[in-house]
């Protein structure tokens, strides 16, 4: 994938103050022809709202975003039809709850991409066995793990052979060890060739899965770079916050 | 102690107490006069079961639709929904019914054969301001992180609210729905001022007929006791069964 951000601003009215909060500023950022991007920087300088944008789930106040030339709609109608091409991934709460993980697996695919039930459960079930999953199909979220739940998320997302995939610190809310299991499964995506997007505090992980790293920051982008590069480079900004990130 | 010895350990002091009192009456009971009329609290019991059930489903549908009215984006149609509630809640039924009937129906020409119809219409008015409370309640509950998961598998606004948001919050207020049926049958006791032939009317009737007037009521106590006890139960049912769901 090939993205193109111009000039991006993303400005909230907050309700009770009245006045506007600025979270993206004239963000700019233009990636090479890469298959898995990773988005690190403090909390609060704009990394989930632009990973909201690029899934589609909110429109900027300003400036263009391009996936491999192809801009994003603003209008609700494009912007479901966007939606239905890739796939997004949040910190928790992505599953149904009333539903059971295999039921979460086959909405989507049914009442969205209008595969027959029978035909949708065929689909998903040899992805079920490689990730693990299936002993898990008949149970309902609350009694899954986190990580569990986070790999059943993922699948989600991923059933409906999106174009890429968007995850939004899809191990900020795991313990560790559940951390890792989740960020295995991204690894095999990797290593099976499937785009995405990835916001993470997790740099170790960042490291090995990225293509190009982009640092957000006060909304905007002052560093984008491999990884190599990135954990390499002078910009005050990243070493500062790459001194705090490893004390942690 | 088991929950179910404690409660009968309540009932029988509750009956000892009654017993006593009625005992302290010296009252002469006239049970057989009341006998003779059984076939009309039969009747005016499952008219009430039937009043009941009809304006519970009406306003079922009145109540879901106000809810998401209150929850509109548009201050005129969340206006509508607010006063109807406030209206409703702030006024006795009594006096609903009144008006209603002689007010509303009349002023339509409405034949005098629709009387239970116009009965159950103002009942179904009535709980359906309560019902707006209790699905605002049960929508309101559902997080914001529910809907952005449903926007981001790509349903619709309407799909999200059928498939994700309404079949949770339906499990979440059918514990109050069934406790607000309780409310319902009871309040339908208020349609005998309008002379539907239900389970307080038959009682009534039975009443000016014999003068026993304890021999026609406490049969009519028993009678919604034994429709409002099991939906308190189902009530508490509903609770447990959907409790686990909260993750």
């Amino acid at each position: 994938m090939n993205l193109a951000i111009h000039g991006l601003v993303q400005r909230f009215a907050d309700p009770r103050s009245g006045t506007q909060a600025t979270v993206l500023d004239r963000l700019d950022l233009v990636t090479g022809d890469i298959q898995a991007l990773v988005l690190v920087g403090p909390s609060g300088g704009g990394k989930s709202t632009l990973l909201r944008i690029l899934a589609g789930l909110d429109v900027p106040t300003a400036g263009t975003v391009a996936f491999d030339g192809e801009p994003l709609p603003r209008d609700e109608k494009g912007l479901i039809g966007y939606r239905r091409t890739v796939g997004t991934v949040f910190q928790a709460y992505n599953l149904f709850p009333h539903l059971t993980a295999m039921q979460n697996l086959l909405l989507p695919l049914v009442h969205v991409h209008g595969l027959a039930e029978a035909e949708a459960r065929e689909r998903v079930r040899e992805p079920l066995e490689r990730f693990g999953l299936a002993s898990h199909a008949h149970k309902r979220p609350a009694e899954l793990s986190g990580g569990q739940k986070q790999r059943v998320a993922i699948l989600r997302a991923l059933v409906v052979r999106p174009r890429r995939l968007f995850l939004d610190e899809p191990t900020s809310a795991l313990d560790p060890e559940m951390t890792g299991e989740v960020l295995d499964m991204i690894g095999e995506l990797k290593a099976t060739g499937t785009q995405f997007v990835l916001v993470t505090h997790e740099m170790g992980f960042a490291r090995r899965v990225a293509d190009e790293v982009a640092f957000i920051a006060d909304g905007g982008c002052p560093a984008l770079a491999t990884p190599a590069e990135f954990f390499s480079c002078h910009e005050p900004r990243v070493v500062s916050f790459l001194e705090r990130v490893q004390r942690e | 102690m088991p929950r179910w010895l404690a409660h009968l350990i309540v009932i029988a002091l509750l009956a000892a107490a009654c017993g006593w009192a009625f005992a302290s009456l010296d009252m002469t009971w006239n049970w057989g006069v009341v006998w003779e009329y059984r076939q009309a609290f039969w009747k005016g019991w499952w008219m009430t079961l039937g009043l009941a059930l009809a304006a519970l489903l009406a306003s079922s549908l009145i109540g879901l639709a106000a809810a998401v009215m209150l929850r509109s984006r548009f201050a005129i149609v969340e206006a509508f929904a607010r006063v109807y509630v406030e209206l409703i809640r702030g006024t006795p039924l009594l006096v609903q019914l009144l008006v209603g009937w002689y007010v509303v129906a009349a002023a339509l020409h409405v034949g005098t054969e629709y009387r239970a119809a116009v009965g159950v219409l103002v009942l179904a008015l009535f709980s359906g301001a309560y019902m707006a409370e209790i699905f605002r309640g049960g929508l309101d509950a559902i997080p914001k992180a529910q809907i952005d998961s449903a926007r981001a598998v790509g349903l619709t606004r309407w799909q999200a609210f059928r498939l994700v948001v309404l079949p949770q919050a339906v499990r979440i207020v059918l514990p109050a729905v069934a406790g607000q049926l309780v409310s319902l049958i009871k309040d339908s006791s208020l349609l005998s001022v309008l002379s539907i032939g239900e389970f307080t009317f038959a009682a009534r009737n039975v009443n000016s007929a014999t003068y026993s007037t304890l021999e026609s009521y406490l049969p009519l106590a028993a009678g919604y006791l034994a429709l409002t006890l099991p939906l308190s139960a189902l009530s508490r049912w509903l609770e447990r069964r959907f409790r686990y769901e909260a993750a």
